[in-house]
């Protein structure tokens, strides 16, 4: 195996931060330009969307289905079980639930982007696309960034619901608490900016995902193998800047809110 | 016998240079990680011309049709492209010139989830000028300039080699580009089909007088391009008569470790002393 040099390293790395940052710049400035692909649009939100709500409804009922079974043990020591619904509210709705989608579309979908893009690229489509007038960043890339963004608000949506409704199901089912009394906690826990970051966070993933995932594509090289490569590197990248954005926003809502 | 067909239609007008040149490269250099592909090489590509491209594997024939598309930049020189300076124009820019060029790539590279009849259609419901319902007519028209009508409503994956060649060729040519680039179109392919994809190409040089760069690996090919003429009422390609070869607006370029060795007719290839040139047309 070849070693790289660590300038040559260095200098590949902030080359392919530029180029990521040139991407996503384009993907943004493009909301704003025409043409612009509706259908293409409605297509990926629906492949997207739709296509992870199964992934989506599982993983929200078992998180908040979890989520209620571990911390259950700890609040019966307490004698505190009644607050098991304000628990797991404001853990799914402001980290898990964003968190956790996130995660799951970035591994269907960041994936699914970097191999069909980069399929198109190493099969030249991607050039004949140019050479036929058309802008790949328009046509491709912008339409994933919207339909991404916008249907990573709505699976997380469902995914704090499902996990709230996981939630109740175990506590109701294994611990006999009262179904409206969890409800009646769930809902008054919730506070204004918890709610906010929730939502919030989700924008944010969706922009990642997406643009990751066609940057990867987009600059996918060496045939198939390449292809495999790029898909891998989208999901692991994507994933990572998931978890960090979500520790940076955490921490800066908390600070303009005055919030702990 | 039968002459050299004239056009059929008066083609839209081109932007050729004072000298008639629709394609102009003026030193161009390019290189791919430190390794020197093209090394200020000039040419001219005349209007309604044909240009067979050639060299080993490596030698950067396909990039010269790639950087007259404006798909790469090069490192130094001028590519004048329709009178405009390819060179330095933004990539919106480019998308419009590109609109009156059509490209047929080495793999076809059609697009493999559309159909037969969108990849066809691609650029026409691109560009939005031409309502959906319209688009069949020019789309049939097209598939039977390449005898493909019946494959309308097939994948690219459903469609042999040579097959795919014709899609792409009738992808290229829906709009009626006034420069036609072929990299490779018989590479890889049998003899029979070769020869159809050269009648094909003869075709749309001879009727509709397109000016085109052709890359290949294949002499034959020019050869055979270069010593027929497309009959538009025998509907094939015929042999030249003897004494008519100047009559096909065809010429040869030869690239050799960056560099263009010839530039040139049929005649001139066949009389050079080159060594080299000897030895590959041999």
């Amino acid at each position: 195996m070849e070693l790289i040099s660590p300038t040559e390293f260095a200098k590949d790395t902030v080359l392919a931060v530029q180029d990521y940052a040139l991407l996503a710049g384009r993907a943004v400035v493009n909301l704003f330009r025409k043409p612009r692909y509706f259908a293409d649009t409605i297509q990926q939100a629906d492949l997207i969307g739709f296509g992870s709500l199964p992934i989506i409804v599982l993983t929200g009922l078992s998180i908040g289905a979890e989520l209620a079974l571990n911390s259950a043990n700890t609040l019966q020591r307490f004698g505190s079980l009644s607050l098991i619904g304000q628990l797991v509210s404001v853990g799914m709705v402001r980290e898990l639930g964003p968190i956790i989608t996130g995660l799951m579309v970035a591994g269907r979908n960041a994936s699914g982007m970097a191999s069909e893009l980069g399929s198109m690229v190493v099969t030249e489509q991607i050039d004949a696309m140019r050479a036929l007038g058309t802008d790949p960043m328009k046509k491709l890339v912008t339409p994933r960034v919207i339909s991404t963004t916008f249907m990573l608000f709505f699976l997380t949506i469902i995914s704090d619901l499902l996990g709230l409704f996981g939630g109740a199901v175990v506590s109701v089912l294994l611990f006999g608490l009262d179904w409206h009394q969890y409800w009646t906690t769930a809902y008054q826990a919730l506070v204004f900016q918890d709610v906010f970051m929730g939502l919030l966070k989700p924008l944010f993933f969706g922009f990642i995902i997406a643009t990751v995932g066609c940057f990867y594509g987009m600059t996918a090289r060496g045939g198939t193998q390449g292809v495999g490569r790029a898909t891998t590197q989208a999901v692991v990248a994507s994933s990572v800047l998931i978890l960090i954005v979500d520790l940076f926003i955490t921490k800066f809502l908390m600070a303009v809110f005055s919030y702990q | 016998m039968t002459a050299p067909p004239t056009a059929i239609e008066q083609r839209a007008s081109s932007v050729p240079d004072a000298a008639g040149n629709v394609v102009v490269f003026e030193n161009v250099s390019i290189g791919f990680e430190d390794k020197t592909v093209l090394d200020r090489i000039s040419f001219r590509l005349s209007k309604g011309e044909t240009k067979a491209i050639f060299g080993v594997a490596g030698s950067g024939k396909s990039t010269i049709l790639k950087l007259a598309l404006g798909l790469l930049k090069p490192d130094d020189g001028h590519i004048y492209v329709l009178g405009d300076d390819v060179t330095q124009m933004s990539e919106d820019a480019l998308f419009e010139l590109r609109r009156k060029i059509g490209m047929v790539f080495q793999e076809s590279a059609l697009f493999d989830s559309l159909t037969v009849r969108e990849n066809v259609a691609f650029r026409l419901l691109e560009e939005g000028h031409v309502a959906e319902d319209e688009i069949e007519k020019p789309v049939r028209e097209a598939l039977s300039f390449v005898e493909l009508e019946n494959t309308v409503d097939k994948f690219p994956s459903e469609l042999s080699g040579g097959m795919r060649r014709r899609v792409a060729i009738a992808r290229a040519i829906i709009t009626h580009p006034e420069i036609l680039l072929y990299d490779s179109p018989t590479g890889g392919l049998d003899p029979v089909t070769s020869t159809t994809i050269i009648q094909l190409i003869v075709k749309q040089r001879d009727v509709y007088k397109t000016s085109s760069l052709l890359v290949t690996h294949r002499l034959q090919d020019a050869f055979v391009m270069a010593t027929h003429y497309f009959d538009r009422k025998a509907n094939e390609m015929r042999p030249l008569p003897p004494g008519a070869r100047s009559e096909v607006p065809m010429a040869f370029l030869i690239l050799r470790d960056g560099k263009v060795i010839f530039d040139g007719d049929v005649h001139e290839l066949a009389q050079s002393k080159d060594e080299y040139i000897r030895e590959y047309i041999s």
